[in-house]
C-alpha cells in the first residue's frame, strides 16, 4: 500500500472548503478573499491526485473509504471514486477559484459569509459526487440548497427572495420524493443503504417503476429537464454571477449524475420502458430550450435556456444506454459546466461595467474591449458545439449514440444544433458588434488581470479537451462499459423488448452495435513513406 | 513530418499572430507571409512525392474512442490532394502578399493576417484530411474563418449580418453532412476513407425505409441517402442553389479574402468533397443525377443574376456561384477530373479578378459601385490588362485555361445521354452569358468617360507593387494552366462511373469547341454593342422588359421567400412559444401550485381566529355532526 491508496485522498477533498470556511471566521477582514481563495486553490491542487493516481482499467470505485457511521440501520460515511464522478468532483475544484475570484469586486456586502457559502457550497456539491451511501448522499444532496439559497436570497438581484424560494421549494420538492424512494430501496433492497450493494439488487418491475418515476421528478427537476424548467431562468437572472457558475456548471449535472448513478444501475427494466419517453423529453428539451433562448433579451436568460437545451442533450445520451451516448453524456456535462460556467463570468464581467444584463444595453463591445470580445466568441462558438472545441466532443457522440438507437431522434437533436447556431450568433452580434452606446464607452475598460485570470483557464480547457478528448474519455471507459453492461444484461433486454412496444415515439430494437472494422484494416497503417 | 508542416506552420503563425498581435500590429505580414512559403514549398515536394500516382498517408494521433468507435487525425496526400495543396498554397500566398498593400494602415491588420493564416491551415486539413470526421471538424473551420473574415469590419452592420447568415446557413447544410457522416459510422463501422470506399459496393442493394418512426414505407438506397446527405453539406459551403444566398452577401468582407475564401478554396470545398467520395457517389447514379442538375441550376441562376448587378464584387460573386455550379455539375455527370481542372483555373482567374476589383476598389477609396467608375483603362494598366485576361478566362475564350477547362465539361456532358445533353446546352446558353457580363464588367469599369467623384479622379494610380505583382503571377497562371495536362494528370486518381477514362474527340468535340468559342465571342460582342457602342440601350432594354430586369436585379426574390417563410416565422414561433407556453401555462402552473398552498393556508387560518368562543363553537358543531353521523347511520 502506497501513500496514493491509503491516504483518505477523498476525505480530505471534500471537506476541505468546509473547514475553510469556518477559519474564514477567524481571518482579518482585508484578508477573507485571499484566504477563500488559497483554500480553494489548496482544494484543487489536492484534487489533483486522484486524477493522477487514478487508474482508468478498472470500473471498480477507488480512493475508497468507509467508516460505520450509525450502526442501527447501518448506515456508513463510504466515499469513493469512479470514472463518472471523477471528472464531476474536478470541474467542481477547478471552477471553484474562479467563483472566488469573480466574486473579487461584485460583492461587496458581507463578503465573509459570502466566501463561506462558496466554500460550505463546494464540500457539499463534492460530497454528493463521492458518496457511496445513501444517507450520506441525500446529507449532501440538501445540504446543497442551503448555501445557494442565501448566495441567490441575500446577494442577489432585485427578485431575490422569489427567485431564492422557487429554487429552493422547487427542488425541495424533488429531494422528497428522493427521500421516499430510498427508504422504500433500504426496505425492499435488504436493509442496506450501500448504494453498490443497491445496485445489484433486482427489483420487480412494478417498484422499479414507481421507483423510476420518484428518481425521475427528484433528478429531472435539477438537470432541468422540459417541463420542469422555468426555476432556472429566475435563478439565474437573480443570482450572483459565482452563483450562476455553480448552478450552471455543477448544481445541474447532479441530476444527470442521479439518473447514472442511481436510475440506470438500479431500475434498468424500468429505463428500457421509459426510454422512448425520456427520450422524448430530452429531445423536446433540446428545441423548446433553443426556441426558448431565440426569444429572451436577457444575457442571463438566454444562457439558461441554452442550458436547457444542451442538458437535453446530456438525458438524451443518458437514456441511450449505449457507451457512446453515456460518455457523450458525460462529456457534455463537463463540457456544459466549463463552457456555461464561462459565459456566465463573461456576463457578469459586463455587468460590473454596465450594470445591465440586457442585450440592448450591451452593444459594440469589440472595440473598446477587444480581449473580451475575443473570450465571449471563444465560449460562444464552444456552447453551439464548433468542432475544435469541447462541446463538439460531447455532442457529436451523444449523436452516435443516439443514432444507433433511433435515426429519427438523432435528425431532431441535430436540428438544435442549427438553431444553437442562430440564437448565439445572433447574440454575439448584438453584444460584441456594431457601435458602442455614446454614453457606455466611457465605462468600457476591458479585462483587468484578475478577470482574464478567470476565463484563461476556460479558454484553455476549451480547446484542450477539445483537441485531445481521448484522455478525458479514457478515464470514462472502463467505468462506462460496465455500466452499459449492467444495464443491459441479456434476459433484461428480451423483456424490454415486449414492454416497450407501442409506446408513443417509436418502437426500440434489438441494441445494434457498431460494425466491427474487418480485420484487414488496423486502425492506421504505416506511413509508405519512410520519413 | 514534413507533411504535417504544410499545414502546421500556417497555424503556427496564427497562434503567434494571434498571441503577440499588439506587439506585431503592421508588422504581422512578417511572420504569415514566410509560415506560407515554406508552406508553398513543402507542397510542391509533396506533389513531386505522389506524382507517381501513390498515396502517402500520415497518421497524426487518436483524436477519441468509445466503445467500438476509434477516430484518428491524419494527413493523406493523393494526386487530387496535392493538386489542391498547390492552389490552396499558391493563391493564399499571393492573397497574403496582396494583403499587405490593401490592408494597409487598417486597425484590424494583425487580426486580418491571424485568421487567414488560421484559414489556410484548416483548409490544408480539410484537402488533407484521410477520414470523414476529420473533413467535418476542418470543413466547420473553415467556416468560421469565414465568418470571421466577412465580419471583419465588424461595425458594420451589413457585414455582421452577412457573417451571421453565412454561418447559419452553412449550418444547414451541415445538419445534413453529418447525418451522413453517421449514417456512414453505422453502415461501415468506420470513418476512414479507405475503409469506406474499400466496403462501399457492399452496401448495393442495401435500403432504409425512411418513414418507419411514422408508420410509413418509403424504401431508399442507404447509398443514395448517404450521397445526398453528404451533398447537403457541399451544397451548403458551394453556395449551390437553394443554400446560395450567403455567398453574393460575404462580399461585406475584404477582397482579398473574397478572392481566397469566396472564390478559390473555401467555396470549392463542395466540389472537391463530392470528387474525393467519388468511389460512393458512382455507386448512386440517383444522387449523381440530383448533383448535376443542382449544379446546373445554380450555374444557370447565377449567371441570369450576375447580368444586373451593380456592385462590381457581387458580379465577380455571382458568377463564382455560377461557376461553382459548372463544376458541380460536371462531378455530378460523372466527369470529376474536369470538374476538379475547372476548380483549378477557375481558383486561378477567379482569384485574379477579385483581386483586380480589389485594386480599383482600393484606388477609389472603397468605391464599388461600377455606375461611378469608368475610363480607368489608362490610369491602371497592369490592373486593367491582368484583369481582361481574367475576363477572357471566366468567358472561356481560347487561349486561356478556362476554355480548356470549360469546353472539357461541355464536352462530357454532351457525352453523357439526355441529361448530358440538355444540361450541355444549358452550359452553351451560360457560356453566353457569361461572356457577356464578364465583359460589361470590363467595359463599363474600365472604358468610356470616367464617372467616378470629381475630388477623387485626379488621384487615380495604380496600387503599389505589392498589389501588382500577385495580379501579374495569377494572370499568368490563368493562361499557364491550360497546357500543364492537368486533365490527364488528375484522371486515374478520379475515376467516373463507368470506370476507365473517355476519350473524347472527332467532330462532336469540334463541334462543341466550335459553338462554345462561337458563344463566348458572341457574349462579349453583345456586350461590346450594348455598352459601349450605344450605352443608352441598356436603360432601354429595362425599361422594355422591366419583369424580367427586376426579377435579376432582386436575385429572383430568393432572399424575401426565405425571410417570409423561415427567418420571420422561426422569431416569431421563439416568440409566441415564450410569451403563450412557458410564461403563460409552464411558469403559471408553478406559480399557480405555491399560489394554491398559499391560498390554503389563509384559509386555515381563518379558522385560528384566537378566540375561545369560536373554538368552542366549532368543538360543539363538531360534536354535533359525530354523534348526528353516529345516530343516523
Amino acid at each position: 500500500m502506497t501513500v496514493a491508496t491509503t491516504f483518505p485522498w477523498l476525505s480530505v477533498v471534500v471537506f476541505l472548503p468546509l473547514i475553510g470556511a469556518a477559519m474564514l471566521f477567524f481571518a482579518k477582514d482585508a484578508a477573507v478573499r485571499w484566504a477563500a481563495l488559497v483554500v480553494a486553490l489548496a482544494d484543487f491542487v489536492l484534487s489533483l491526485p486522484l486524477w493522477f493516481f487514478y487508474d482508468p482499467s478498472t470500473p471498480r470505485m477507488q480512493f475508497v473509504e468507509r467508516v460505520a457511521w450509525i450502526t442501527s440501520p447501518q448506515i456508513n460515511y463510504n466515499l469513493g471514486l469512479d470514472g463518472i464522478s471523477l471528472p464531476l468532483v474536478l470541474l467542481t475544484t477547478f471552477l471553484t477559484p474562479l467563483c472566488v475570484l469573480v466574486s473579487w469586486r461584485a460583492i461587496e456586502t458581507r463578503v465573509r459569509a459570502f466566501m463561506a457559502c462558496l466554500l460550505v457550497m463546494e464540500t457539499a456539491m463534492l460530497g454528493v459526487f463521492v458518496a457511496l451511501d445513501f444517507v450520506l448522499f441525500y446529507v449532501f444532496w440538501e445540504a446543497m440548497l442551503i448555501p445557494m439559497y442565501l448566495i441567490i436570497g441575500v446577494w442577489g438581484g432585485p427578485n431575490r427572495i422569489y427567485a431564492a424560494v422557487k429554487f429552493f421549494l422547487y427542488t425541495l420538492t424533488g429531494s422528497v420524493l428522493l427521500l421516499i424512494a430510498i427508504l422504500a430501496l433500504f426496505f425492499q433492497g435488504g436493509q442496506t443503504f450501500d448504494i453498490l450493494l443497491l445496485s445489484r439488487i433486482g427489483y420487480s418491475q412494478t417498484l422499479q417503476n414507481w421507483l423510476f418515476w420518484a428518481f425521475f421528478i427528484a433528478f429531472a427537476v435539477k438537470v432541468p429537464m422540459f417541463p420542469f424548467h422555468t426555476w432556472l431562468p429566475d435563478a439565474h437572472v437573480e443570482a450572483p454571477t459565482a452563483g450562476s457558475v455553480f448552478l450552471a456548471s455543477v448544481l445541474l449535472k447532479m441530476g444527470a449524475y442521479g439518473f447514472l448513478r442511481f436510475t440506470l444501475p438500479m431500475l434498468p427494466d424500468a429505463t428500457a420502458a421509459f426510454t422512448p419517453l425520456m427520450a422524448g423529453l430530452s429531445l423536446t428539451a433540446i428545441l423548446y430550450g433553443a426556441y426558448m433562448a431565440l426569444a429572451q433579451v436577457d444575457l442571463k436568460k438566454l444562457i439558461a435556456y441554452s442550458s436547457v437545451s444542451h442538458m437535453g442533450f446530456v438525458t438524451l445520451g443518458i437514456f441511450t444506454v449505449g457507451a457512446q451516448g453515456i460518455e457523450g453524456a458525460l462529456m457534455q456535462m463537463v463540457n456544459h459546466g466549463i463552457t456555461t460556467g464561462a459565459l456566465f463570468l463573461c456576463v457578469g464581467i459586463i455587468y460590473e461595467r454596465t450594470h445591465s444584463r440586457m442585450i440592448a444595453d450591451n452593444a459594440g463591445l469589440a472595440r473598446p474591449m477587444p480581449r473580451y470580445a475575443t473570450c465571449l466568441m471563444i465560449f460562444v462558438l464552444s456552447s453551439l458545439g464548433l468542432p475544435g472545441t469541447n462541446s463538439f466532443v460531447g455532442e457529436f457522440l451523444v449523436l452516435v449514440g443516439t443514432f444507433i438507437w433511433s435515426k429519427a431522434a438523432a435528425a431532431i437533436a441535430s436540428l438544435g444544433v442549427i438553431l444553437a447556431a442562430a440564437y448565439f450568433l445572433w447574440m454575439v452580434q448584438r453584444v460584441a458588434f456594431g457601435l458602442p452606446p455614446g454614453q457606455a464607452a466611457g465605462h468600457l475598460v476591458d479585462m483587468n488581470g484578475r478577470e482574464m485570470a478567470t476565463l484563461i483557464p476556460l479558454v484553455v480547457l476549451v480547446f484542450w479537451i477539445g483537441l485531445f478528448p481521448n484522455p478525458v474519455l479514457t478515464a470514462m471507459h472502463a467505468s462506462v462499459n460496465n455500466l452499459v453492461e449492467q444495464v443491459d444484461q441479456p434476459e433484461t433486454a428480451i423483456a424490454r423488448n415486449g414492454m416497450v412496444n407501442g409506446q408513443w415515439l417509436m418502437k426500440r430494437r434489438p441494441v445494434k452495435q457498431l460494425r466491427p472494422p474487418s480485420k484487414l484494416f488496423i486502425s492506421h497503417q504505416p506511413s509508405t513513406i519512410s520519413h | 513530418m514534413l507533411y504535417a508542416l504544410i499545414p502546421l506552420l500556417p497555424f503556427a503563425a496564427f497562434l503567434i499572430i494571434g498571441l503577440a498581435g499588439h506587439w506585431l500590429k503592421d508588422r504581422a505580414h512578417l511572420v504569415a507571409v514566410p509560415a506560407v512559403l515554406v508552406s508553398f514549398l513543402l507542397s510542391v515536394s509533396a506533389f513531386l512525392d505522389v506524382a507517381g500516382g501513390q498515396t502517402v498517408s500520415v497518421p497524426l494521433y487518436t483524436w477519441l474512442t468509445s466503445g467500438d468507435l476509434r477516430i484518428g487525425l491524419g494527413l493523406s496526400v493523393d494526386r487530387l490532394t496535392a493538386a489542391m495543396l498547390l492552389l490552396v498554397t499558391i493563391v493564399s500566398g499571393l492573397v497574403h502578399v496582396y494583403t499587405i498593400g490593401y490592408m494597409h494602415g487598417e486597425r484590424g491588420y494583425a487580426r486580418f493576417f491571424a485568421y487567414i493564416a488560421l484559414f489556410t491551415f484548416s483548409m490544408l486539413m480539410l484537402v488533407m484530411a484521410d477520414n470523414f470526421l476529420q473533413l467535418f471538424v476542418f470543413w466547420e473551420a473553415v467556416g468560421l474563418c469565414s465568418y470571421l473574415l466577412i465580419g471583419h469590419w465588424y461595425e458594420r452592420k451589413t457585414a455582421c449580418d452577412a457573417a451571421t447568415k453565412a454561418f447559419i446557413v452553412n449550418r444547414v447544410g451541415d445538419f445534413g453532412f453529418l447525418l451522413g457522416l453517421l449514417l456512414i459510422l453505422l453502415n461501415f463501422g468506420s470513418l476512414e476513407y479507405r475503409h469506406v470506399f474499400a466496403q462501399a459496393a457492399d452496401l448495393t442493394g442495401e435500403t432504409m425505409n425512411l418513414l418507419r418512426p411514422l408508420g410509413g414505407t418509403w424504401e431508399v438506397s442507404t447509398l443514395t441517402l448517404i450521397c445526398l446527405l453528404l451533398f447537403m453539406g457541399a451544397v451548403g459551403k458551394s453556395a449551390q442553389v437553394p443554400l446560395h444566398v450567403w455567398l453574393p452577401d460575404a462580399m461585406e468582407g475584404p477582397t482579398p479574402i473574397s478572392a481566397l475564401i469566396h472564390a478559390a478554396t473555401m467555396v470549392t470545398a463542395g466540389v472537391f468533397m463530392v470528387a474525393r467520395m467519388a468511389p460512393l457517389y458512382n455507386l448512386s447514379a440517383t444522387a449523381m443525377d440530383v448533383v448535376a442538375v443542382v449544379g446546373a441550376a445554380t450555374m444557370v441562376l447565377g449567371a441570369t443574376i450576375a447580368l444586373t448587378q451593380h456592385d462590381i464584387k457581387r458580379i465577380v460573386a455571382w458568377s463564382t456561384v455560377s461557376q461553382l455550379g459548372l463544376m458541380m455539375m460536371a462531378c455530378g455527370l460523372g466527369a470529376y477530373t474536369t470538374g476538379i481542372y475547372h476548380l483549378l483555373t477557375h481558383g486561378a482567374f477567379k482569384a485574379l479578378l477579385f483581386l483586380g476589383c480589389g485594386s480599383v476598389i482600393i484606388v477609389l477609396h472603397h468605391e464599388q459601385d461600377m455606375r461611378r467608375m469608368g475610363g480607368l483603362k489608362e490610369k491602371m494598366p497592369i490592373t486593367y490588362w491582368t484583369f481582361v485576361i481574367g475576363s477572357l478566362a471566366l468567358a472561356g475564350f481560347p487561349p486561356t485555361a478556362g476554355f480548356f477547362s470549360k469546353d472539357e465539361i461541355l464536352l462530357a456532358a454532351w457525352s453523357a445521354g439526355v441529361l448530358g445533353k440538355t444540361l450541355a446546352g444549358l452550359g452553351l446558353l451560360t457560356a453566353f452569358l457569361t461572356a457577356f457580363y464578364s465583359f460589361r464588367l470590363v467595359f463599363v469599369t474600365f472604358w468610356g468617360e470616367s464617372r467616378v467623384d470629381p475630388h477623387q479622379a485626379g488621384h487615380i494610380h495604380e496600387p503599389g507593387r505589392v498589389m501588382t505583382v500577385p495580379l501579374v503571377i495569377l494572370a499568368v497562371l490563368s493562361i499557364a494552366t491550360g497546357y500543364l495536362g492537368i486533365a490527364g494528370f488528375l484522371a486515374p486518381a478520379l475515376p467516373g462511373p463507368g470506370g476507365g477514362e473517355t476519350h473524347h474527340g472527332g467532330p462532336d468535340a469540334l463541334g462543341i469547341m466550335a459553338v462554345a468559342t462561337l458563344m463566348g465571342l458572341g457574349g462579349i460582342a453583345a456586350a461590346y454593342l450594348v455598352y459601349v457602342k450605344s450605352p443608352e440601350l441598356p436603360d432601354r432594354l429595362a425599361q422594355r422588359w422591366q419583369q424580367v430586369y427586376r426579377l435579376s436585379l432582386n436575385k429572383w426574390y430568393v432572399d424575401e421567400a426565405y425571410d417570409r417563410t423561415v427567418v420571420r416565422p422561426t422569431v416569431t414561433l421563439a416568440d409566441r412559444l415564450w410569451e403563450w407556453v412557458d410564461v403563460a401555462v409552464i411558469d403559471a402552473a408553478v406559480n399557480g401550485v405555491a399560489r394554491g398552498v398559499a391560498l390554503c393556508g389563509w384559509l386555515m387560518r381563518l379558522i385560528q381566529s384566537g378566540q375561545t368562543q369560536h373554538y368552542a363553537l366549532g368543538m360543539t358543531l363538531g360534536a354535533v355532526l359525530i354523534l348526528t353521523f353516529y345516530l343516523l347511520f
